[in-house]
């Protein structure tokens, strides 16, 4: 018995590699290498995918389903393949498995009864792919609305301003004509209906009619022909305007009195269609469409890109990686996201708990200054498109000016290391200090706060939970730490976790990283001194304009301020790799972090819901993507 | 604050100077454009990026309140102003409508930024309405992805001046002066793609044509077909007689130098685009004819 726990034991510890053998040994009639150039993990065979997801959590301890997307291989195969990355908790590297399906009538079995945490993410392959999984709970539409005609991300559907596969279009370049797509191709004129449209259908104004044309998704019927009048159980729609739901997100209620008996989340409201766009365009263009994925912490979001891009390049021949200075330079930026992000997360979670607007005042100040630097650095204070393959938009500049020309405007010539030191040093400490007198003993908070929207350790894991949900639920997985990048190995932090798991513990683990973040910057500081003059390119000058990137797929993940934020990235093409990725898939942290929200928020009050969704932190640029 | 009586005071009637902080003689109009330009409400309502440069507007660096944006209302039913803060999707375009008509007259609307203004950098997606506009009558466009929070500002301050410029006497100039209730914007319903309501007529047509060509393409009657193209063939050389002939010098003399009156110039580009129009037509048709008789 003893010996069988053991084997149990070091099962759990095997490298990826030898898990894979650990498979095939066991499994052999349903495991298949993934063979193809640059491509690693391994295809299961569908009809048994759910039994082995179950070995590769039970036995091989692989207890966290990062990522579950699909990918079309029109003309590549002419497959469906949902692409899975499962991690251990305790840390280290993926394991990749794949199952393959055919486009027409394209069918995996869901895992949802494995990890709940693929629940929207599936339903995302449905929508957009059209993938069904049977086995799936809730298998319906949720970035489109449901009557939506077709799957729009198959490589086969064209959107209305279509011009062709992938750019640079030959229009524009390199010709350099510009034109603006409406002239060829009217807004409104450019769509199709199918003949058999029932305009008379969709122009009903009853109520009913226009709750369902509105894509809301609500089952009437249930709730009207529940006891009939006598009914106790409410719907209440919440959003997607609605002050609290931080942009335009949507709940779906069922509440008895003031308690919430189930809560669904509805999206989509912001899906701008940025895989779409990014699988035309070329790499380097697509930089500055991930700074809009988590417009809070643009440069997060640029840093998981690239580092999944260069992954990709670091197959070729030819590769340099980014130079001792980039890479600090690199960390100094995202750490600062980070603190606007924390900075901003906690400020209006404040604002749903009841803590009107002052509090975010005082932490949209201290944002001021950071984006400040942001904008001498990278020329732009949100958007800020700072990294690149191999390198940076641009070193630090020699000051620091600010462009805005208001008399309480304390920044104006600065010299940078001293704007920075003196931030990073004095600035930002104070403001947390202050932040953790004023709050974090607070009598009101913790009221607020403690046992509400409670996340179990198990519950996190399952869920996919990532970044402080994840930790405040006594998981310390911390990316930086777990599954290291960049330079983070050689920094001194901790990883902050709270082991009570709920909306307390998640403030606590904010500011915690806060002041990690700034032990960080700290450590930062010198290395920059050190490195003055070193170039921030890896080849000593700018990155190619339209790189080509070898064959291959790559998974690039960075812990963001909201949590796992990773790029799937295929390059198809011939031999010598694609200017263009096949597939451009974004993990967004803040859109499976709302998988567990309904779970969260059952038997709380209506008030408890907007705090619980505030201290998920979430961002919609991201969540619909 | 003191009310500064300059600024509502209308210059053709001298005030004596002794007086001059105690009387203002103005206008009604005046009086009220005074009055609304300074308590501009706006909607506490974000949709994308852009929102958080507005929220960011909205504190203490620029605050807007010091223009008389005092407060942002969360319900539309205490806002005069719609601030279109980021990416307009088809899915969020319904319920934004909604909330313009839910809105109270006089109501103004500011598009913020690229994508409010014309779709912006996601124009392409397939789920990206290509501007406000294309819905909402917008009174000020604010450039820039996101605009900063100052661009911001100058747009609103731009928003006061137009509002310093109308006049109740004046029902063009705000048409809620007029009689009745006004009527609401038609609300975009979501079918297999979005549909205007305004456009009910064209989307019939073609669902219609749509359904008979593929009567015909399924039943493979080539003399119907036939008679298909040459009809098509029929409108557009119809198109292009219509269009008549392209002075195209005159076109090139007009746009630079501005010689020929902007009308004119117009009219011929407006005849342009139908001639090429027309013969793009013309030439899909006789491809389908010849692929058809092969
Ligand atoms: S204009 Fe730019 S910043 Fe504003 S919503 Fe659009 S993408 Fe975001």
């Amino acid at each position: 018995m003893e010996n069988l726990a053991a084997a149990e034991q070091s099962v759990e510890r095997l490298s990826i590699d030898d898990s894979i053998e650990y498979l095939k040994a066991n499994h052999s009639q349903a495991i298949k290498l993934d063979d193809r150039d640059g491509y690693e993990g391994v295809i299961v065979d569908s009809d048994m995918l759910v039994d082995i997801a179950r070995v590769i959590r039970d036995e091989l301890g692989f207890d966290y389903l990062s990522s579950a997307t699909a990918v079309d291989y029109l003309g590549e195969g002419d497959h469906m393949e949902m692409v899975y990355h499962a991690y251990r908790s305790s840390g280290g590297g993926a394991l990749v498995f794949k199952a393959q399906t055919d486009r027409e009538a394209a069918e995996i079995p869901s895992l949802v009864s494995v990890w709940r945490g693929a629940d929207f993410q599936e339903r995302e392959a449905w929508d957009l792919y059209g993938i069904r999984f049977p086995g799936h709970p809730n298998l319906t539409r949720i970035l489109m609305w449901e009557g939506f005609e077709g799957h729009p991300m198959r490589k086969d559907w064209r959107e209305a301003y279509y011009e062709e596969e992938q750019k640079p279009f030959d229009s524009r370049w390199p010709g350099g004509h510009v034109h603006r797509a409406e002239e060829k191709n009217v807004f409104g004129k450019n769509v199709s209906y199918p003949p058999d449209i029932d305009l008379n259908r969709l122009m009903d104004t009853s109520e009913e009619a226009v709750y369902q044309s509105l894509g809301l998704g609500v089952d009437i019927e249930r709730i009207m022909d529940k006891d009939g009048f006598e009914t106790n159980e409410l719907v209440v729609n919440m959003g997607p305007h609605h002050p609290s739901t931080h942009g335009v997100f949507r709940m779906l209620l069922t509440v008895d009195g003031e308690t919430v008996t189930s809560l669904e989340p509805v999206m989509g409201y912001l899906h701008r269609n940025h895989e779409k766009i990014g699988e035309r365009n070329t790499y380097l263009h697509n930089i500055p469409f991930t700074d809009r994925l988590d417009y809070i912490s643009s440069m997060g979001n640029n840093h998981g890109y690239v580092l999944a891009v260069e992954q990709l390049m670091s197959l070729g021949r030819k590769y340099n990686p980014p130079t001792y200075r980039c890479e600090a330079l690199r960390v100094m930026m995202v750490e600062l996201s980070r603190i606007v992000n924390h900075l901003w997360a906690i400020g209006f979670w404040l604002n749903d708990i009841g803590a009107f607007f002052t509090p975010v005042l005082y932490f949209i100040q201290e944002r001021e200054r950071i984006l400040d630097f942001f904008e001498a650095v990278a020329g732009s204070r949100m958007m800020c498109n700072y990294m690149r393959f191999g390198g940076l938009f641009g070193d630090l500049p020699e000051r620091i000016k600010s462009v805005s020309n208001l008399t309480n405007d304390r920044v104006r010539d600065y010299n940078t290391m001293q704007f920075l030191t003196e931030m990073i040093n004095e600035r930002i400490p104070r403001t947390i200090d202050e932040l953790e007198v004023l709050l974090t003993q607070n009598e009101i908070l913790i009221e607020r706060s403690m046992g509400v929207g409670i996340l179990s350790a198990e519950d996190a894991l399952n869920f996919s939970a990532a970044g402080p949900l994840l930790r405040g639920s006594g998981v310390a997985y911390d990316i930086r730490r777990a599954d290291p990048y960049s330079i983070y190995p050689e920094l001194d932090f901790d990883v902050a976790v709270e082991e009570e798991g709920d909306m307390y513990a998640r403030y606590r683990v904010r500011v915690t990283e806060l002041r990690e973040s700034v032990r960080i910057l700290k450590q930062i500081l010198p290395r920059l001194e050190s490195t003055q003059g070193e170039s921030i390119w890896a080849d000593g000058k700018p990155g190619a304009y339209a790189p080509r990137v070898p064959h291959g797929e790559s998974y690039g993940r960075v812990e963001n301020g909201k949590g796992e934020l990773g790029y799937y990235i295929v390059s198809a093409g011939g031999r010598g790799g694609s200017s263009n990725p096949w597939r451009y898939h974004v993990r967004a942290p803040s859109f499976i972090n709302l998988t567990p929200l309904g779970h969260m928020s059952k038997g709380h009050k209506v008030a408890d819901i907007v705090g619980i969704l505030g201290s998920i932190d979430i961002v919609l640029g991201e969540t619909d993507r | 604050m003191d009310l500064n009586l300059q600024e509502v005071n209308a210059t053709e009637f001298p005030v004596p100077v002794e007086l001059e902080n105690n009387i203002a003689i103005t206008s009604l109009s005046q009086l009220y454009n005074w009055g609304r330009r300074n308590s501009m409400w706006p909607m506490l309502f974000g949709l994308a990026c852009c929102a958080i440069e507005m929220i960011a507007t909205a504190s203490s660096r620029f605050d807007f309140s010091r223009f008389g944006f005092e407060v942002m209302r969360a319900t539309p039913r205490q806002a005069d102003l719609m601030i279109v803060s980021g990416t307009v999707t088809k899915k969020m375009v319904v319920p934004i409508v909604r909330l313009y008509n839910q809105m109270p007259e006089p109501k103004y609307v500011l598009a913020m930024g690229a994508c409010a203004s014309g779709g912006g950098p996601f124009k392409e997606g397939y789920n990206v309405v290509s501007g406000m506009d294309k819905y909402l009558p917008v009174d000020v466009y604010v450039p820039g992805c996101p605009p900063t929070p100052q661009a911001l500002l100058y747009g609103m301050i731009a928003l006061q001046r137009k509002i310093d410029g109308q006049s109740i006497a004046n029902g063009d100039d705000v048409p809620w002066y007029g009689e009745g209730p006004a009527e609401p914007t038609p609300v975009p319903v979501l079918g297999p793609d979005i549909i205007d309501p305004r456009q009910m007529d064209m989307i019939r047509r073609q669902a219609e044509s749509a359904a008979s060509e593929m009567d015909l393409l399924g039943q493979r009657e080539l003399p119907a077909l036939t008679q298909l193209v040459a009809a098509k063939v029929e409108t557009a050389q119809a198109a292009v007689a219509e269009a008549g002939p392209v002075d195209e010098d005159a076109l090139s003399v007009v746009l630079p130098t501005g010689g020929t009156p902007w009308a004119e110039a117009e009219d011929i580009r407006e005849k342009r685009r139908l001639r090429a129009l027309a013969r793009k037509a013309l030439r899909a048709t006789r491809r389908t004819a010849q692929t058809e008789g092969e």
